[in-house]
């Protein structure tokens, strides 16, 4: 009997990989395809999930839904945040699915491994959901982009905005990958450089529950920010039970250092209230970026936040990059991406660098309290505009072979 | 300052108590495993969902009814367990003569159905549920800053575990469900209604895991993953205490609660693994576990 226990847990912590989907959709010839591949039902799975799919298919109706006089189609998949199962799927994609973009790509070191793929087969990516700068660093690609965020941004924006305020002593409590590293990373260099000090991190397993441990570490460290180095669930798990333990009230701060709308809704304006963040949109700032939130709620009764927007510009502006190259072939495809200027409902007034940064402003916000929120997804006040050139590494200085 | 294995006694202690707390959630949900293996022989791997389900209901039940808290820490475990026994009844207990392998599966897709349902309706973020008025807010305790809502969760969890222990040992009702167990032609045969009795255990098994739910609300964020996310856990948490011994379960789950809760500050990026560690350790020296008997 034992043994039969023993193996049906092994069977479950298999399980996910046997039961990662399959892409989906055709393949033919005349055709321009884009994959959109990310997290659909783990930790991140709000973040971008099924929505920023919704996102990739309004920006192909709005361009008309042909380019070069063929049919545009969406395909795309889960990759449960594991990067081999993605690079499979990328493989798969490219090499036999005649997919010619990949894009959204949540969870940095997915996002590093499927850019890896593309870069050995030629093809294009564009990365919206994953935050590492290395992507367009040290592991960048002629044919690769990132486009909503990245760790830099947000470590210039939120981490900037709290030294200003005073919290010039951090504990850093982060998500033991990639992104985790490299969050805590800038974030401690741009603290450093502005005076403050780094009293200490803490490195916790992506998808954990309880934050008590590292939190009481945290409280007892007596830094004046606790910078969450981590995402989605773990960062609003993480909030919630530091409410708990009478951090905030006991004068310490909290830095979620990568925390959107999508977050902010699950956890809820009471628990959320005061929090200081920093994404590349949000929905209520303007008539433009309104419409075009009305109609994403429409169809995932959710409003959008910077990777769902995102996503929507970078499946646009692919299709504008193929119709002025006059082909879908990734040489040509990718030269027009780097030197057409961005102007869309997400990026406004931005450029693309030789190491495939998409350069457009940040918004620093903050968390409303209760009474303030005026309607359903009425979050954010925008306390400032970090200008592209501020919020992202100079291109010259990333570290990308590249640029020369 | 006294030192303990080179770090201060006051967040030792506090990491400790965290430990217990944290044991208490893996102590009711391996109980109820270990109460549905014991006497079904029955691998439930529902019951992660099951617990989910719990914190779902009381959750639901605030914001469509105006049931707070108290109630719901009632009124859902009932709901819960009879939605299981409903299960029970007109699926789980068809499989009764095959191979223990097939009520795995079932329960394990019936699992996966589950979550992804709830992942359809309310996404991986979750949702909201407040600690009570009467338990917010903490006392200091000197060496740690420990919220009330915790302590509640050590007590109660404690005499949830006592009581299910004691009506499954010391009760004639438990005595007639060890017995059915053992032997139940023989015991059908006294005029006991044991398939009853099997569909009332598997309803109580459903019903601990979602009283766990429900403690667990206010604590983590309900979310259709957080069934998923600790039901491994448990499982080596059952493993380690000796399959089908309740006592066992009990124990084991505080005691791996605090291994994990003190390597979280010698070596945090090991948290997720040490149960797993200590798992492979015991099954080797006592493949039985800690408290069962060989078979």
């Amino acid at each position: 009997m034992r043994k039969t226990v023993l193996a049906s847990l092994a069977l479950l912590l298999a399980s996910s990989t046997a039961f990662a989907q399959s892409a989906s959709g055709a393949a033919t010839d005349g055709k321009v395809k884009i994959g959109i591949l990310n997290d659909q039902s783990g930790v991140y799975a709000d973040f971008g999930g099924k929505s920023s799919v919704e996102a990739a298919k309004m920006a192909v109706e709005d361009f008309g839904g042909k380019v070069l006089g063929v049919p545009v189609e969406i395909v795309d998949a889960d990759h449960q945040n594991k990067a081999d199962i993605a690079s499979n799927i990328a493989r798969q994609w490219y090499d036999t699915q005649q997919v010619d973009a990949i894009m959204e790509l949540t969870t940095s070191s997915v996002a590093l491994a499927v850019q890896a793929v593309a870069k050995e087969k030629k093809k294009i990516d564009i990365v919206t959901g994953a935050a590492t700068t290395d992507l367009t660093g040290k592991a960048c690609s002629p044919y690769g982009f990132h486009w909503a965020y990245d760790t830099h941004a947000l470590a210039v924006g939120t981490g900037g905005a709290l030294v200003k305020q005073g919290g010039d002593s951090w504990f850093f409590l982060t998500a033991d990958y990639a992104f985790g590293y490299s969050l805590e990373q800038q974030t401690g260099d741009y603290v450093k450089s502005s005076g403050g000090k780094i009293l200490g991190s803490v490195r916790h397993p992506l998808s954990t529950s309880d934050f008590s441990s590292f939190l009481l570490q945290a409280q007892s460290s007596g830094a004046k920010v606790i910078g969450l180095a981590n995402a989605g669930l773990d960062t609003a798990n993480a909030i919630k039970q530091a409410s708990e333990f009478g951090i905030t009230q006991g004068g310490q701060h909290l830095a979620a250092l990568l925390f959107t709308l999508a977050e902010v809704h699950g956890l809820g304006l009471e628990a959320a209230q005061g929090l200081t963040l920093t994404e590349g949109y949000y929905w209520n700032l303007d008539d433009k970026s309104r419409e075009f939130a009305k109609k994403f709620f429409a169809r995932t009764k959710k409003m959008p936040n910077m990777i769902h927007s995102g996503t929507y510009s970078a499946v646009l502006q692919y299709l504008k990059a193929v119709q002025k190259a006059g082909t879908d072939e990734t040489e040509a495809v990718a030269k027009a991406l780097h030197e057409m200027p961005v102007d869309d409902v997400f990026g406004r007034g931005g450029s693309v660098g030789a190491n495939g940064r998409m350069i457009h402003d940040m918004y620093l916000l903050q968390v409303k309290k209760p009474a303030e929120s005026k309607e359903p997804w009425d979050y954010f006040n925008v306390l400032a505009t970090i200008p592209g050139k501020e919020a992202y590494i100079d291109p010259a200085k990333s570290g990308c072979d590249l640029v020369k | 300052m006294t030192m303990i294995f080179g770090i201060p006694l006051q967040a030792f202690l506090g990491q400790l108590l965290i430990g217990l707390i944290n044991g208490s959630f893996y102590a009711l949900l391996s109980l109820g495993l270990a109460v549905i293996f014991g006497l079904l022989r029955v691998i439930n791997f529902a019951h992660g969902a099951q617990y989910m389900l719990g914190a779902f209901v009381a959750m639901l039940m605030l914001q469509y009814l105006g049931i707070n808290y108290w109630f719901a820490l009632v009124l859902a475990p009932l709901v819960v367990g009879l939605f299981g026994a409903i299960i029970e009844r007109t699926m789980l207990s068809r499989l009764y003569d095959l191979d223990p392998l097939y009520g795995l599966l079932f329960t394990f897709g019936l699992a996966l159905t589950i979550e992804g349902t709830f992942r359809y309706f309310y996404g991986s973020s979750g949702q909201p549920y407040n600690v009570p008025a009467a338990l917010a807010g903490g006392t200091n305790l000197g060496f740690m800053f420990l919220p009330i809502y915790r302590g509640w969760v050590v007590v109660i969890s404690l005499i949830a575990c006592i009581g299910t222990w004691l009506l499954i040992e010391k009760t004639k009702l438990g005595a007639y469900l060890r017995a059915a167990t053992e032997n139940p032609t023989l015991v059908q045969a006294f005029g006991v209604n044991v398939p009853l009795l099997l569909t009332l255990t598997y309803g109580l098994g459903a019903a601990l895991a979602a009283f766990a739910g429900v403690l667990a609300a206010p604590v983590y964020q309900v979310s259709p993953l957080m069934g998923s996310n600790i039901i491994i856990v448990v499982f080596a948490v059952v493993v380690v205490g000796g399959m089908g011994s309740i006592m066992g379960a009990i124990l084991t789950g505080y005691m791996l609660g605090i291994a994990e809760g003190l390597t979280k500050v010698f070596y945090p990026e090991a948290s997720n693994i040490v149960i797993f560690v200590i798992m492979a350790i015991v099954l080797l020296i006592r493949p039985a576990g800690l408290f069962g008997r060989d078979a």
